[in-house]
């Protein structure tokens, strides 16, 4: 470090006047960014009737009835008292597949619909924009409506069960993947597409022959991690009527049947967390070697 | 002219087509094996899909007569008005989007520590890289509406147990998205810091901080958007916001008043899109990504 020539002092005081104004400028940047965000933060806080007090007064609460909840399990038994806990075993399991069924067949109609939508909805294949327009509209209907509010009214429609749940699940997805899928397309390689268009061929058989085969393993992914956000929301669908496991859950809850809130809240838990990991290592494979992350 | 090549080219290929056949053999054959692999998932799928409609008794019958019965309500829906409650729903709407807010801030300011400890090349260890993972996991299975059923039990009825059931489930959603950031991050400016003499803590601090910000606040922006969609819903259970007007208004049947409810959930979810879209292009910037 012996060659550094110091600059001429009236240089270096003008470069560190410079950088002083330039990293004060910053600095005031984010503080006020800051007091935006805690501006809001306390206007967000009076308008959700925040009460730290209340919190820290009954935090305890919280720890109690985590504590209330554990399952009854002693030393002395423990695989019997493990089978009192799960006492509703065979019940519960034909729920939890009721709510895994409903997420799929919620996840598979809404696929469809979306995939159908999302070629009309994609700038690049359609040249209408009114259509396009359209299509994107009630696309964000569907996604923003969430499916606990189509549920609860399907339920007054359509009666009480699964199928309710199925629907809605359906409707949401709708919007949710059409939305993606059709962000997908707008992303191909063009060239196929011109090529089957000069070839004389139909628009649908430009998607099926040019766009199909390109967005395919995209499509499978974004539909596999939308089952797993479905096989959550079937979990809960179940609080206003529309089937699964959810019913029995809020019973449990309301009815203060402690063992039985942790016996199933483990086994959603348990059944999400094996979906997540199963979907996710389905999606690595179909992401493949070449831009596998 | 050009009108005429591709017809004669097509021509030309079709009388050529016993020699092309000859020449490029695996081009015109058909992969048995992969379209068999291809009709088995097919079929599957449709099976279990079939099973599905069986099980719930899905019939044409049973749709019919629903949808009729919606269309009925979509006629009662019109015109959407909010009959003199505005000033109420004004407010449970004011109620959803502070829920949101601090929900999803709330989730954020403690899921980035937490982040740094899942993050194998910031905490090299694997117990506490695999435990912390786990646990933020759990967080994340756990639905909105169970969170605010457990925190109603702490807190009373009301939108404060709703944004903590918010921060609760994104606590773990977002821990596991910025450790994820943090691990795809660039190396070289932490290994600047330690190589200019820098401690660890000045290596997260100058050579982490400043480049996983912008990606982390971006995703930060995402969940405020999608949680103001689920705020709407989380009054269900009786934890606040526009949602215990919609399901009360839904169950008496009010119609008009839902219509209203849910166009005003549209534009202001649309107005937070349009928001925070802008927001996340300043925060990236245009050049970037």
């Amino acid at each position: 470090m012996r060659g550094l020539t110091p600059l001429p002092p009236e240089r270096e005081a003008a470069l560190s006047g410079l950088y002083a104004a330039a990293s004060g400028a910053a600095r005031r940047r984010t503080l006020a960014g800051f007091a935006i965000v805690a501006a809001l933060a306390l206007l967000a806080g009076l308008a959700a009737e925040v009460r730290p007090l209340v919190f820290v007064e009954n935090i305890g609460k919280f720890t109690a009835y985590i504590a209330q909840i554990l399952p009854p399990i002693g030393l002395a038994q423990p695989l019997a008292d493990v089978r009192a806990w799960y006492w509703g075993l065979p019940g519960w399991l034909a729920l939890l597949g009721e709510t895994l069924l409903m997420a799929y067949l919620g996840t598979l109609l809404g696929g469809i619909a979306g995939f159908a939508f999302s070629f009309v909805a994609a700038a690049n294949l359609v040249r209408s924009r009114g259509v396009r327009i359209l299509a994107k509209r009630f696309l964000e209907v569907c996604r923003t409506v969430p499916d606990v509010v189509f549920a609860l009214i399907f339920v007054i429609a359509f009666g009480l069960g699964p199928m309710v749940g199925v629907l809605a699940i359906a409707i949401h997805t709708t919007g949710a993947l059409g939305k993606l899928f059709s962000e997908v397309v707008e992303n191909i390689d063009m060239r196929p597409v011109e090529g089957l268009s000069a070839a004389g061929a139909s628009w649908i058989e430009t998607v099926r022959f040019a766009v199909v085969p390109q967005v395919l393993p995209n499509f499978a992914s974004y539909a596999l991690l939308r089952f797993e956000i479905n096989v959550r929301g079937a979990a809960v669908l179940g609080f206003v009527g529309a089937g699964g496991i959810g019913q029995e859950f809020l019973a449990a809850i309301r009815n203060f049947y402690y063992a039985d809130v942790s016996a199933i809240l483990v086994l959603i838990i348990l059944t999400v967390v094996c979906i997540d990991l199963a979907t996710e290592r389905v999606r690595h494979r179909l992401s493949g070697p070449e831009d596998a992350r | 002219m050009n009108a005429a090549r591709p017809e004669a080219l097509r021509a030309a290929a079709r009388a050529d087509l016993p020699r092309l056949r000859a020449r490029y053999p695996a081009q015109f054959r058909t992969d048995r094996v992969a379209r068999a692999r291809t009709l088995a998932v097919l079929g599957l799928l449709a099976g279990l899909a079939g099973f599905g409609f069986w099980q719930f008794d899905f019939s044409l019958g049973r749709l019919l007569n629903g949808l009729g019965r919606l269309g009925a309500f979509a006629a009662l829906m019109l015109p959407p008005s909010p009959e003199g409650h505005l000033r109420i729903f004004l407010h449970a709407l004011g109620e959803t989007l502070g829920i949101a807010f601090l929900g999803t801030l709330t989730a954020a300011i403690l899921a980035f520590p937490v982040a740094l400890l899942a993050a194998r090349n910031v905490v090299p260890n694997p117990f506490a890289h695999f435990a912390v993972r786990r646990g933020l996991d759990v967080m994340r299975s756990v639905d909105v509406l169970i969170w605010a059923l457990i925190w109603i039990n702490v807190v009373g009825l009301g939108p404060f147990a709703g944004a903590l059931a918010i921060a609760s489930s994104d606590f773990g959603a977002l821990g596991k998205l910025f450790a994820e950031a943090i691990e795809t991050c660039d190396r070289r400016p932490g290994e600047g810091v330690v190589a200019s003499g820098g401690s660890a803590l000045h290596r997260i601090r100058f050579g982490l901080i400043p480049g996983v910000l912008p990606v982390l606040a971006s995703q930060v922006l995402y969940f405020f958007e999608s949680n103001t969609r689920s705020a709407t819903i989380i009054g269900i259970v009786g934890a606040g916001g526009i949602g215990q007007y919609l399901t009360e208004l839904i169950r008496v049947l009010e119609l008009k008043q839902v219509a209203f409810l849910v166009l005003m959930i549209l534009v202001t979810v649309a107005a937070i899109d349009w928001v925070s879209t802008r927001l996340r292009r300043a925060i990236i910037g245009p050049a970037a990504r």
